[in-house]
């Protein structure tokens, strides 16, 4: 039992904890999920310290078998792609309690065990190495958060909740089958076992049949991604989304697409990659420019906040498919950054709907001068999330663009816009509330953070400045991680990749990912 | 002690300060922070024209308070921020000039402190075969170049923050106040000392921020908020260029690190894009994108003089000393990468003297005086980017030298006079204050002979020489020269038109204010005699080599030189024209220059009625300078309207109705194609189900009749049955 299975099974064993605790208790519940939840966290942070940077592949496995027909295992590990969105949603969960304290006065013992399921869920996807147990734990996150909407959500929130569902019911069906075509094709569904078979000849894809497969798990990830044009689900689940469901929607559950997108499909079918990465990279500049002029006009925060994210998370997909090892370190660290700024906005968002009742824009005004500490808070994530330099997002987005321009400049070029127009939307967006007069509503409602809340933002805001000053705490692993899926992606690719070979970092044994 | 290992400690000084006051500054600050909108016309007795109109009453008081004392309100913590933060700036500007006394001796006279990595890659090959990493450490570099500016930043910056004090004593922001103002010699700081492009746009986007902050100071104003907003986001179109010359550079160079920079480019692998529009070229160009946007060049000047929105000290470090700078210390800086592509170097000059001229002819008709500075300002930058396009770097950054005292006190000035009639901004309600206001006046006076370019003073020098290479280098050009030449008319022109309007002839302040009009207090008249003093002697370390002087006189120029050693600069330096066309050039430009103080003193002092008649006869032209040309409602139209907003519009639309209309047709179609399957389902597959249950219900009717489940009917059947039978037996 290594400690990744722990960090794994704590959240579970506080979901059930939650489960037992009478109803009545809500003082307690929100006790046991808030004690669950920052062990949790503790643990994990033993996950990224204990990462040997000499060992090649996963660490901390487990591999046992857990349905013997067809063999299904539960065979867990991380690498230096992994433990962080680990942490990320064990560091969130939390914050999440935190500031749903007061907010959630009803079911209030569904919920937390609901957010605790969500986080196993999360935790599941990111280590999974058994197709069939990442295909489970895919679904598993799924269910909590459908509730999550259903219930917790503002008026509209069984449309949204059932499109979320719907949307992502679509793409992991399609998954599915390309697991279930893979496990008739190699016999396993093992994923290390499959990736040796591929480098070592034993497998092989036609070209027809490697597009399909790719396509087939593309399409499941781009839309949790999400990328244009498949985006439209992300603004109404967040809006209806209560503010915990929408800081784990958009923290940790857009990163699963993208993950997924590192993870599965650049290893197993870099041909395919290769041939689409120019047309996928066209749909994610589309991404970054549209959302960005999108959410210039949106009259609801949330919303804003919400295309906002189709933009950011363009520039992940974006450095992704550029096929630069800065790219892709980028497009990772950026993964990051966003679950850090996107999740402190909602986290805001989220508090000053408690205090006003409202998501509109128009509702307010001035709020600099009745809550200055609020406002002060809600300025740094918003320099954050513009890009600033210093502040975690600057980092990725240069990795990012660093990487498009290496490939092909006139990516960047363009994608620059999206640097500029991100000011714009966040700026406009930060003096309509914040600066101006102030309305009666405004001052006799919106107060300053209290301590509770106080503790929930400062470790958002500690965040942001250390991945934005010293990288060196984060980026290693990822490189050396990023590294070994690059050099996967260049094996079976049948026409030349442009790149040439890049200088010798690891030992040779450690390029393939597994063995 | 050793200053030159601890020139990382010069940037941390100020952030101390910032830090202290944002996070503490409202424990010190004497009044509770929601004040800070419930009394808007305490503010606004230093900026805005309501003060003047609506709180007379206010007004009127404060008026006093600023005779009487500083620690009125506010006490002892007041006295704290106060110490504080000039304090921080005051210890950098000591490590500063311990460092740049020490950088003397250093034979190579470049020092690098790299303190740690802040990005990192993995090697690999570039293009050409050779093997590059990306990195970009946070490190320091102390050279010639960025020792002259963060002498000018610590120097100048101290100086505006001691005037600050005087001019912010009453103000309900305080505390906050110098928390920015400190953040701000922070990023300007790291821009400036930063040892890469990486970390020097750490800098330049910080400084960005900082002015976002202070010009939208007051941001309960909606046009202060709308300009700090302006400000940033126009800056973010340059720093987009910016931020994509340094991608391309990387891509191409393999480093971002100015030392190997300079080293790559010269060492002969790259030769001058003399032909055609190369990548150097291109990189050179996205650079001086980003210069046009910090150092508000033709197209994007347009944030600057809405900038005068923030406080009066504000304006003095952001737009003379310091964050304008920026973008010519960023194009000196990559001084070696200009001097290999003459095409955008020309660019360059072209967009510096277009600038130049167009600021010029706009500040002539400017009546707020703030605006008028800032269109100098402007226009004063023109003038730096033509030195630097025609490969006089040295002199450009020796203009930005003499520039940042005269400008600075200008601006510093320009406070006072506001100070002294209680907040009002328009000159033609000023006007006969020389002899109420005699410090601000003799100040502002010395501050307007050097910008005009009268010899002796500061400005005339860096002035002079720019006008000179602009002739006579290889790059330069007769069209240059003249539009210098006009502009260097012009200044003269506006800076003593200004001078008139606001202190001879004869009073045109209201009479309640007149009755209050008083000289500032110690704590901002000591600046600007200080830097009046450096208004006529900053100018001496650079005199033209015409006069014969050397040693000191000639010091800026041998003191830069292993900045921007090279033969392209040696060339401009020897010039291919003799000395006595350097004297004539000089005569008519100092010719020029009396011609137009001389021209603003007819019309503002001897005849003051010719302005109102020019303005008759000439409406159109008029109209034209006072609207900019109409630029800003150009780039509403376009780019915030057209593109931002309306694309946002029809995109949003587009939206909501094709892309999530698709997704809802196709849930409409589901739930449709599903209605239909239920009708389907219930009448023709359920239907033939039940059809043929009826059937089967229809045809065993008749066995369900005796079906009963009663035992005495089936034994009544059984009997009737029996008898039947036997009967038919019995009958046959």
């Amino acid at each position: 039992m290594s400690l990744l299975d722990i960090v794994l099974a704590l959240p579970l064993l506080g979901f059930l904890a939650v489960l037992l605790v009478p109803r009545q208790n809500e003082e307690t519940i929100r006790r046991t999920a808030m004690v669950i939840a920052v062990v949790t966290f503790l643990a994990s942070i033993g996950l990224a310290t204990g990462l040997s940077s000499d060992v090649p592949g996963p660490q901390f496995v487990t591999d046992v078998i857990w349905i013997a027909f067809p063999e299904i295992h539960y065979h867990v590990g991380t690498d230096g792609l992994s433990v962080w969105l680990v942490i990320l949603s064990t560091f969130l969960t939390p914050i999440c309690i935190l500031i749903s304290w007061r907010s959630i006065d009803k079911r209030v013992k569904e919920f937390y065990a609901f957010l605790l399921l969500l986080e196993f869920g999360l935790i599941g996807v990111f280590v999974s190495l058994d197709l069939f147990l990442f295909y489970v734990f895919w679904e598993v996150s799924l269910v909590p958060m459908y509730f999550l909407i259903g219930i917790w959500g503002h008026e509209r929130r069984i449309y949204a909740a059932v499109k979320f569902f719907l949307y992502t019911m679509a793409g992991s069906s399609l998954m599915l089958v390309g697991i279930i075509y893979i496990y008739n094709r190699a016999g396993t569904f093992n994923y290390t076992t499959i990736l040796d078979m591929l480098n070592g000849g034993k497998l092989g894809f036609t070209p027809g049949e490697e597009m399909l497969l790719f396509l087939a798990f593309f399409i499941a990830f781009a839309i949790k991604v999400p990328l244009f044009p498949l985006h439209t689900w992300l603004p109404d689940a967040h809006v209806e989304a209560p503010t915990a469901g929408s800081v784990m929607l958009a923290s940790v559950m857009l990163k699963m697409g993208a993950y997924g997108l590192i993870r599965y499909c650049l290893p197993m079918f870099p041909d395919a990659s290769r041939r689409c990465a120019p047309w996928i990279i066209v749909l994610a500049i589309i991404g970054i420019i549209y959302g960005a002029l999108v959410a210039m006009v949106q009259p609801n925060m949330k919303k804003l906040v919400a295309y906002s994210s189709v933009s950011h998370l363009g520039f992940v997909v974006l450095g992704i498919f550029s096929f630069t090892q800065l790219g892709l370190d980028g497009a990772v660290y950026q993964m990051l950054n966003h679950g850090i700024s996107t999740g402190a906005l909602f986290v805001l968002v989220g508090l000053l709907y408690e205090r006003r009742h409202s998501l509109e824009i128009a509702d307010y005004g001035g709020v600099a001068t009745a809550a200055p500490g609020l406002s002060t808070v809600f300025l740094i994530t918003t320099l954050a999330s513009v890009g600033l330099p210093m502040l975690n997002n600057f980092v990725g987005e240069y990795l990012v663009l660093q990487g498009a321009a290496q490939a092909n400049f006139r990516w960047a070029v363009f994608a620059a816009i999206g640097v500029i127009l991100s000011a714009c939307y966040m700026l406009w967006l930060y003096q309509r509330v914040f600066y101006g007069d102030t309305p009666e509503a405004v001052a006799d409602h919106v107060h300053d953070l209290n301590h509770r809340e106080w503790v929930a933002t400062v470790p958002l805001l500690a965040m942001m400045l250390w991945m934005g000053v010293y990288t060196a705490s984060f980026l290693p692993p990822i490189t050396r991680t990023n590294y070994a899926i690059l050099e996967q992606s260049k094996m079976n690719v049948r026409f030349r990749v442009a790149a040439p070979p890049h200088a010798p970092y690891l030992s040779a044994r450690e390029v393939r990912l597994g063995r | 002690m050793n200053f030159l290992d601890q020139i990382w400690l010069i940037p941390l000084f100020p952030l101390f300060g910032a830090v202290v006051m944002l996070l503490f500054g409202s424990k010190l600050d004497p009044q509770p922070a929601s004040d800070v909108a419930v009394a808007p016309g305490v503010e606004l007795t230093h900026d805005g024209h309501e003060a003047a109109h609506h709180h007379h009453g206010h007004t009127h008081e404060h008026a006093h308070e600023h005779v009487t004392g500083h620690d009125h309100h506010g006490g002892g913590l007041k006295t704290v921020v106060s110490l504080l933060c000039p304090g921080m700036v005051l210890l950098s500007l000591i490590w500063s000039a311990g460092a740049v006394l020490q950088l003397a001796n250093v034979p190579e006279r470049s020092h690098e402190v790299i303190q740690f990595t802040w990005l990192a890659g993995l090697p690999f090959h570039m293009a050409g075969g050779r093997l590059a990493t990306f990195s970009a450490d946070w490190g320091f570099l102390l050279d010639p170049l960025s020792s002259v500016m963060i002498l000018v930043v610590t120097g100048i910056g101290f100086l505006i923050h001691v005037y600050s004090t005087g001019y912010m004593a009453h103000d309900n922001g305080y505390y906050r106040f110098f928390g920015y103002l400190n953040l701000f010699v922070f990023f300007m700081l790291m821009l400036v000392l930063a040892n890469n492009y990486a970390l020097m746009f750490v800098g330049w986007e910080g400084v960005g921020l900082c002015s976002y902050l202070l010009i939208g100071f007051y941001f309960h104003k909606k046009s202060a908020g709308d300009a700090g907003k302006k400000a940033f986001v126009v800056n973010r179109v340059g720093d987009a260029g910016f931020i994509l010359g340094m991608l391309l550079m990387f891509s191409v160079l393999g480093t971002v690190k100015f030392v190997d920079v300079r080293q790559i480019l010269g060492s002969g692998n790259f030769r001058a894009e003399t032909a055609g529009f190369g990548v150097l070229s291109t990189m050179a160009l996205l650079l001086f994108i980003g210069a046009t946007g910090k150092s508000a060049q033709i197209p994007l000047y347009v944030w600057l003089p809405d900038a005068m929105e923030g406080p009066t000290p504000v304006s003095a470090l952001i737009h003379a000393a310091t964050m304008v700078t920026a973008g010519v210390y960023m194009v000196a800086r990559s001084a070696a990468l200009y001097q290999l592509t003459p095409h955008t170097s020309t660019i360059v000059a072209s967009v510096g003297a277009f600038t130049a001229i167009l600021a010029a002819t706009i500040a002539l008709v400017q009546n707020d005086i703030k605006r008028v500075l800032a269109y100098s300002t402007v226009s004063q930058l023109g003038y730096m980017f033509l030195a630097l396009g025609v490969g006089a770097y040295w002199v450009a950054i020796f203009h930005l030298f003499t520039h940042a005292f005269f400008k600075a006190l200008l601006f510093l000035g320009s406070g006072s006079v506001i100070h002294a009639v209680s907040g009002e901004q328009d000159m033609r309600r000023m006007g006969g204050l020389k002899d109420k206001i005699p410090i601000t006046h003799w100040t502002m006076f010395v501050a307007a002979l050097a910008i005009a370019g009268i010899p002796g003073f500061a400005g005339f020098f860096s002035k002079d020489e720019i006008l000179w290479q602009a002739y006579s280098s290889q790059q330069g050009s007769n069209a240059l020269y003249v539009v210098g030449l006009l502009t260097a008319g012009l200044t003269a022109f506006y800076m003593w038109r200004l001078m008139h309007m606001t202190f001879y002839g004869r009073s045109r302040v209201a009479p309640e204010i007149e009755a209050h009009i008083h000289e500032s207090p110690a704590s901002m008249t000591v600046p600007l005699t200080l830097l009046a003093i450096g208004s006529v002697l900053a100018g001496w370390i650079g005199t033209p080599r015409l006069w014969g002087m050397s040693g000191w006189f000639r010091g800026f120029e041998q003191w830069l030189e292993p900045s921007f050693a090279s033969a392209a600069v040696e060339a401009v330096k020897e010039g291919a024209h003799d000395a006595s066309t350097e004297g004539i050039l000089m005569g008519v430009s100092i010719a020029l220059a009396l011609i137009g103080i001389g021209i603003a003193r007819y019309c503002y002092h001897i005849r003051p009625e010719i302005p109102g008649a020019i303005e008759a006869r000439c409406g159109p032209i008029h109209r034209t300078l006072s609207n900019k040309w109409y630029v800003d409602e150009i780039y509403d139209f376009l780019f915030v309207n057209g593109f931002a907003k309306g694309g946002g519009t029809l995109l949003g639309a587009f939206d909501r109705n094709v892309i999530d209309g698709g997704v809802n047709g196709a849930g409409w179609f589901t739930r449709f194609s599903s209605s239909f399957s239920i009708w389907w389902d219930t009448w023709i597959v359920d239907g033939t189900v039940r059809l043929t249950s009826l059937l089967v219900k229809v045809s065993s009717y008749p066995v369900r009749i005796v079906q009963t489940g009663r035992v005495q009917a089936y034994a009544l059947f059984v009997v009737v049955g029996a008898l039947a039978f036997f009967g038919y037996y019995l009958a046959r």
